[in-house]
């Protein structure tokens, strides 16, 4: 694949093509990441998992992933240990990591920090969230969720619903499901709405976006609904943050009007916006696209990691 | 009686920044820094001239100086109407408009507060010029988008 020894920073580093060949290999990954089959194209690879901020399926996913490959991790998982309490740069931690690993996954509270990374590193790097920024391989399994469930993603109808503001994980989806000419609904509170630039650049790539604040409206002849959690520790103002909280929230009632192969889908973890009722419907599939997180992360790994060094 | 006139005079060596948008010369002043200038240098300042081309406009001459790229991109930002002539030995060398790069270093600061660029790390500010009419520039890093430089420069 093409992404050899390549880095992964925003889901704009890939093409169509690229996306589409990754949701290939994921599929093919499925068997590997249960343990039904063994395969081992990490087994002298070293990957770094450098999280600067919390994290736990995304670490522990990536973690099983490159174990999954043979490989082995050495991670950083509370920044409150490492030099940087000593004050020592982002790009000097990385730049010391990337002479010990053969590849760098980074989580960091800081927007942009994964693109620092990528430069002071001259091993690949995978963002794995930079602070309000980009989270690509969360947009890879959830393009592979949707596309386990529907066979295509092209043409779907999809409901982003929550904190369209803050939220990283709807920025780089919903830019990747315009690539794919689906139809986005956004259905938000009014101060959570989706930031004007975002929506100018889809519509300048050609996105079908409708607002509709009504939830009930809003999933209507929609295929997928995805949701998100509001999250306090972006909202610099507690007062704006509990004016927010929980004024949606997704039930067996809401879903009476929906079309019975809805997919309802959540980066996880909910705090309250989907009931628990609805984990025992058809529409739930949320756990699969947690567990769907091991085989897309194996497919990158393996394409990025598996052989070559940056940029060969 | 005479009328005593005081004009401004040619500069024997200098830069002349001239078509700068009505009202924007003190921007071009604190980009060019004229604290750091030497002395003996003369500045001269004229607001609210008329411009056939721009109807009105603001000229800054600096004698002994000239602009380093840096701050030529700034003026660009600022007002992208200038043009800048290079007096050397009290003849026009070199005449050209400001010209925006594809890329801008360390000009501007990211107005994103998260940004990675405005942490203590060893790195400069970049920005993409992503649109050139108007300008729209977008940080390197963290993909924050600029179109009101003045509040932005470093």
């Amino acid at each position: 694949m093409s992404l050899h020894g390549r880095d992964l920073i925003s889901i704009r580093d890939l093409s169509l093509e690229e996306i589409e060949e990754v949701l290939a290999a994921s599929r093919k990954m499925i068997p590997y990441a249960e343990g039904s089959k063994v395969t081992h194209p990490l087994a002298d690879k070293i990957v770094a998992m450098a999280f600067f901020e919390p994290s736990t399926r995304t670490r522990l996913s990536f973690e099983a992933a490159v174990q999954r490959l043979g490989g082995t991790c050495i991670t950083i998982a509370d920044a409150s240990v490492t030099s940087m309490r000593k004050g020592e740069s982002l790009h000097d931690s990385i730049r010391m990591l990337s002479s010990y690993a053969d590849a760098i996954v980074i989580r960091h509270p800081n927007e942009g920090s994964a693109r620092l990374a990528a430069r002071a590193s001259d091993r690949p790097v995978i963002n794995a969230g930079d602070g309000a920024g980009q989270h690509p391989t969360q947009t890879l399994l959830d393009l592979a969720t949707m596309h386990e469930a529907f066979e295509t993603l092209r043409g779907l109808r999809v409901v982003l619903l929550g904190d369209l503001k803050y939220g990283r994980t709807v920025h780089s989806l919903a830019h990747a499901l315009t690539l794919f000419g689906c139809e986005l609904v956004l259905c938000a509170p009014p101060s959570l709405g989706l930031p004007d630039e975002y929506r100018s650049r889809l519509e300048h790539l050609g996105g079908k976006l409708t607002v509709e604040p009504d939830l009930g409206r809003a999933i209507r002849d929609a295929d997928v609904l995805y949701v998100t959690r509001i999250q306090k520790e972006r909202f610099g103002d507690e007062a704006e943050y509990r004016k927010v909280a929980g004024s949606y929230r997704v039930d067996a009632t809401v879903l009476k009007e929906a079309k019975p192969r809805l997919a309802v889908m959540h980066p996880l973890p909910r705090a309250g916006e989907i009931a628990p009722e609805v984990d025992e419907t058809p529409h739930a599939l949320y756990f699969r696209q947690a567990f769907l997180a091991v085989p897309v992360r194996m497919a990158l790994l393996d394409a990025i990691v598996g052989g070559a060094k940056k940029g060969g | 009686m005479a009328v005593r006139e005081l004009k401004i005079t040619p500069i024997k060596n200098g830069t002349v920044i001239d078509h700068i948008g009505n009202g924007l010369a003190l921007e071009v002043l604190r980009i060019i820094g004229i604290q750091n200038l030497d002395r003996d240098s003369t500045v001269s300042v004229v607001l609210h001239v008329r411009s056939n081309k721009l109807g009105w406009k603001d000229i800054v001459k600096v004698e002994n100086m000239e602009l380093s790229p840096r701050k030529v991109n700034a003026i660009a930002l600022v007002t992208p109407t200038a043009t800048i002539s290079i007096i050397r030995d009290f003849k026009v060398r070199e005449k050209r408009p400001v010209d925006l790069p594809d890329r801008i270093l360390g000009v501007l600061r990211c107005p994103n507060p998260n940004c990675i660029s405005n942490q203590a790390e060893p790195i400069e500010s970049e920005f993409e010029v992503t649109q050139r009419r108007p300008v729209v520039l977008t940080c390197a890093f963290c993909d924050r988008q600029v179109d009101d430089f003045r509040q932005h420069l470093a």
